[in-house]
């Protein structure tokens, strides 16, 4: 098949986290990279994020140096049932001032975000990943339930705190070097579209 | 998933609004714990066809999960989606009048039992109903057709996949050129977040609504299975090509599998309008199918 395709074809490296993540660890990572974290995981979507925004509540301060998970899970008595990533896109005005504020290290979701969030991710020393999406049931596995914060919010969009063991594979897919497969892909997609709209 | 509950012959009817009830939590059940074969079996073969190891990986992963919420009878993807059921009812199917309210208790039942991600916000109170209900949900749309049973497909639609949604009111003079452009344009921008592969319905005609509606239905046409019309087909195998000539790939991150399938369906249009519409579904490409018969007896199957 006559496809260009903008994948890593060399064997990607593995690497296993547990939080908090020091700057110096992230610095360390790369597009292509997989990890699998241990550790305190916030999940935050949507309404969380602009909630946290505007109220600053004092338990923010616990994600400093960790993981936010842009997930809606399902929990039942208390126990994680599925918890794949949601869009990332969609929390991409939020996300820089999000970092600023809170100090996250990685950032886990699906889709990829823009350009706006790959120069906050430089400025702050932070990272994305996506866990595939979808994949619920098998994140849900390596996840249990510690607190739950802004739960008048809704089980989707209530901010979960998680203990995670080994929660991935996480493909890093923009570091805090400026780098973004999402972008890289985007062009190559941009080109091959092109090529089919030329007469 | 078989039943026969045997006292219908007394033909009451609160037995069978119970028995329609538990009908539709096995098949709401059914869709969000197992794929249907056919999508399974694109996604095994998309795996066979991937060289990155991105790709690979991100497919294992989706494969893995999907054997974990078949064995453990989990939901698949937390994402339960809205609900959405395809009633064709026969003419001769006396619990009729049942079945809306029925829908609606087993929704509520499923959400408590499988669970189900409560997933219907109020849009002005900007608050979680709880339980998939509320103003407009489930969502079920009715047809009539002959015979005396009832047949429900349930099609869990995910909200990641539904909000590349297009519509688009073409120029006739633009024609399938048109709706040829429609679709890849909207692939290349919006299938990267809404799970690839994905698949890719499209309506064409009818009107600004029926074009949705066809998109959305022909997106849940099994994996696989050509429009009976030859030039329809024709323009569904060649779309689909395309698409996966762009490089999107699982999860967006580059790779040839970008879509499972093409589906089309089309109406007549007006002479002044042409309507398009693209409507894209995840690869946990979820449906099951309920058949309810006048003795009580039904059966899940996909």
């Amino acid at each position: 098949m006559n496809t260009h395709t903008a994948g890593h074809d060399v064997e990607a490296r593995t690497f296993h986290l547990i939080t908090p993540i020091s700057d110096e660890t992230i610095k360390r990572l790369h597009v292509g990279d997989v990890v699998y974290v241990s550790g305190a995981i916030f999940t935050a979507r949507d309404m969380a994020h602009r909630r946290i925004l505007e109220e600053k509540p004092a338990w923010t301060n616990e994600i400093r140096s960790g993981v936010v998970y842009h997930c809606g899970p399902i929990v039942k008595n208390g126990t994680v049932v599925s918890a794949g990533p949601t869009t990332s896109a969609r929390l991409n005005t939020l996300t820089p001032d999000f970092l600023a504020l809170t100090g996250a290290k990685l950032l886990i979701g699906k889709g990829g975000m823009d350009e706006n969030v790959l120069r906050a991710l430089e400025e702050h020393t932070a990272a994305y990943g996506v866990f595939p999406g979808g994949s619920g049931a098998l994140a849900a596995k390596s996840l249990r339930r510690k607190k739950v914060y802004l739960e008048d919010l809704g089980m989707p969009e209530a901010v979960w705190v998680f203990e995670a063991r080994d929660f991935g594979p996480v493909f890093i897919t923009m570091d805090a070097h400026g780098n973004s497969l999402h972008q890289e892909v985007e062009k190559t997609v941009k080109d091959n579209l092109l090529r089919l709209f030329s007469p | 998933m078989t039943s026969d509950s045997g006292n219908r012959e007394t033909g009451c009817e609160s037995d069978a609004m119970e028995d329609i009830e538990a009908a539709v939590v096995e098949g709401i059940k059914r869709a969000v714990t197992d794929l249907p074969p056919d999508v399974e079996g694109a996604l095994r073969e998309a795996l066979r066809r991937e060289d990155s190891s991105l790709a690979r990986l991100n497919l294992e992963t989706i494969l893995k999960n999907v054997e974990i919420a078949r064995d453990q009878g989990i939901p698949m993807c937390q994402d339960t989606g809205t609900l959405i059921f395809y009633v064709r009812v026969g003419t001769g199917f006396k619990h009729a009048p049942l079945l809306k309210k029925a829908i609606t208790g087993g929704v509520k039942r499923a959400t408590e039992e499988i669970p189900l991600r409560p997933n219907t916000v109020h849009p002005f109170k900007n608050r979680n109903m709880g339980w998939n209900l509320g103003p407009g949900m489930p969502i079920v749309h009715f047809d009539i057709v002959e015979g005396d049973t009832a047949e429900i497909v349930i099609v869990p639609k995910g909200g990641g996949s539904e909000n590349p949604s297009r519509l688009k009111m073409l120029n006739p003079t633009d024609g399938m050129e048109g709706v040829r452009r429609l679709v890849l344009e909207t692939v290349a921008g919006g299938a990267p977040r809404a799970c690839p592969p994905i698949i890719v319905g499209v309506g064409i005609g009818g009107g600004a609504d029926m074009a949705v509606h066809m998109a959305k239905k022909a997106a849940s046409r099994p994996v696989g299975q050509r429009h009976p019309c030859p030039e329809t087909a024709e323009l569904e195998e060649h779309l689909l090509r395309e698409i996966n000539s762009l490089g999107i790939g699982p999860m967006g991150l580059g790779g040839h599998t970008t879509a499972l399938d093409v589906h089309i369906e089309y109406a007549c249009r007006h002479p002044a309008s042409f309507p398009a519409a693209v409507v894209f579904q995840c690869w946990a490409a979820r449906r099951a199918k309920i058949t309810l018969d006048n003795t009580g007896k039904w059966e899940v199957s996909q």
